[in-house]
């Protein structure tokens, strides 16, 4: 896990500021047509006024729902599941091949598809991002589970626990870090998703569709505008996510970290 | 309470005990020792339920044990392995309460009062990744006395505490034990110990594992740890624990063994 201390965030700001003040230079000094493709600061300046703008609000209002829609779904369906694979080899081996099978299929292939199915946007939204960001919360959990110390099971076996009792109170917090480690892969994929499929199936709302309809009206500052905002987004609950591992699972850095 | 008929196990085709019989009594303190690989582990794990031993029963109370039995602990050999790291020392203690149908503020009484018998009071809200090995151990063993249980299974339980800390963790466990009438099952490679903590000796032989000795220890008096351990029978006992673990036969060792004892080994 890359940790962001102090010294390596103020690096990346400087990083990221020069850049963005040589495209700023660049513009001004005619490198492209600024009426086609904006300045950085007016791209900036857009963006800051998104974040008032009640139609950008309801679009984002819009996505977001979606997006946190489609990760509790994912995180319940994929975490149940991946404890049960874990924790039952037989169960695992019979549906490996079809995972196997489903999950390196793009699931912005599965768009078209998906747009048959529904008539509504929202569901639609839903399914496709749920099945992109189920694979990395299913498999980190299957994974985890493995990870359990057997010891550790056995210890509350001999002392009488049930399988139920070690289920939930060795072998849950034992995967507990490489679950949370998935969700937080999965709350990424699942942005990508829904902005994409906003952006191919249309509709009524939500970023992908202010994001056409900005760029039908040629509005290029718009676009790059309501696009860096998503990105800040992402990057934003990335960082929550993160934070939240490292307070939560102090113990099993510590045990990585005394390992290597 | 506890008896091993003619158990033995595999793993795949490799023999790691060989027809072990034995029987212990309510009650009773009986140390194992056996050298390194011999399958005491393996012994230890069999009784606990932990795996299904590929030849004969272990009958607890004269039920054969299916699964693991109620009522037991067990100190594991990997003690650092066998507690939890994502909970505090307290917690790791207080867990196993749970059966005893207690409530928070209970459990957290009794496993304090444990962690405070293995001096480990002022560690109770450590983690046990910031914990030295001795520590760990002797929260793993306060874990097991916090329990109280009818039958308490340990493996090599002190190895990994300085010898004045291995001391009194030995006297606390006696004492418990006899406190609660707990029966208590110790494997140790140590000739001393086993000879200072059990009733009774048991000792194994080289892999595959089987009993080659099974020796009373009749020491008078209450055990101490300086009085005990310079009987005359404390150390003619280690002596012949200590024969017998290095698989030296009373006949043989006429030749070569400058000790000379003149007494019977009782092996069975
Ligand atoms: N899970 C296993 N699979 C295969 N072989 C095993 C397994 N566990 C133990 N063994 C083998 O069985 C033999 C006995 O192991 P065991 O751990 O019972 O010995 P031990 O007497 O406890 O040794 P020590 O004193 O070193 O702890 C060893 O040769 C070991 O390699
Ligand atoms: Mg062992």
């Amino acid at each position: 896990m890359p940790k962001l201390n102090g010294a390596g965030l103020l690096r990346g700001l400087i990083g990221t500021a020069g850049l963005l003040v040589v495209l700023e230079a660049a513009g001004r000094l005619g490198a492209w047509d600024t009426e086609r493709l904006p300045l950085v600061s007016t791209v900036l300046l857009r963006a800051g006024e998104l974040l008032a703008d009640p139609e950008f609000l309801v679009s984002a209002w819009s996505s977001l729902t979606t997006w946190a829609l489609a990760l509790a779904l994912t995180i319940a369906i994929a975490v149940p599941a991946g404890l049960l694979l874990g924790m039952v080899r037989p169960a695992e081996v019979a549906v490996r091949p079809l995972i196997e099978f489903l999950r390196p299929i793009p699931s912005v292939a599965l768009i078209p598809l998906v747009i048959l199915m529904f008539s509504e946007t929202t569901n639609m939204r839903i399914t496709v991002a749920v099945y992109a960001a189920l694979w990395p919360v299913l498999v980190n959990t299957i994974y985890g589970v493995r990870d359990v110390d057997p010891l550790a099971k056995e210890t509350l076996r001999s002392f009488g626990f049930g399988p139920a009792s070690v289920a939930y109170r060795v072998v849950l917090p034992g995967a507990a870090p490489f679950i949370a480690t998935g969700i937080r892969l999965a709350a990424s994929v699942a942005i990508v998703l829904v902005v994409t499929s906003e952006l191919i199936a249309g509709g009524i709302e939500g970023i992908g569709v202010f994001i056409t309809i900005a760029a039908s009206g040629n509005r290029l500052d718009l676009m790059i505008g309501a696009t860096i905002l998503v990105g800040l987004f992402g990057i934003l609950v990335n960082a929550l996510l993160v934070a939240g591992e490292n307070r939560l699972f102090r113990w099993h850095r510590a045990r990585t970290e005394g390992a290597t | 309470m506890l008896e091993l008929v003619d158990l033995g196990h595999n793993y795949g085709s490799y023999r790691a005990i060989d027809r072990v019989n034995l029987k212990v009594a309510q009650g009773e303190v009986v140390c194992i020792v056996g050298p390194s690989g011999c399958g005491k582990s393996t012994l230890l794990r069999s009784i606990a339920g932990l795996i299904k031993p590929t030849g004969g029963t272990v009958l607890l109370d004269g039920k054969p044990v299916d699964g693991s039995p109620e009522n037991l602990a067990v100190v594991f050999q990997d003690y650092s392995r066998s507690l939890y790291p994502w909970m505090s020392a307290l917690a790791n203690v207080g867990l196993p309460l749970r059966r005893r149908g207690l409530d928070k503020k209970k459990r957290d009484a009794a496993a304090m009062n444990a962690l405070e018998q293995v001096g480990l009071a002022g560690a109770a809200a450590k983690f046990p990744w910031e914990m030295s090995g001795g520590m760990q151990q002797r929260v793993s063993i306060a874990r097991a006395l916090a329990y109280q249980p009818k039958l308490l299974l340990m493996d090599e339980p002190f190895g990994s505490v300085d010898a004045q800390t291995r001391e009194e963790l030995e006297d606390l466990t006696l004492r418990v034990c006899a406190h609660h009438g707990m029966t208590i099952l110790l494997i140790t490679h140590d000739v001393d110990e086993s000879v200072y903590v059990g009733d009774r000796v048991v000792v194994l032989s080289k892999a595959p594992g089987t009993v080659v000795g099974d020796l009373p220890v009749q020491l008078p008096g209450p055990r101490d740890q300086i009085h005990t351990r310079e009987l005359d029978a404390f150390v003619r006992l280690r002596a012949e624990v200590g024969r017998l673990v290095r698989g030296i036969t009373p006949q043989r060792n006429t030749h070569g063994n400058t000790h000379g004892y003149g007494y019977g080994v009782e092996t069975r």
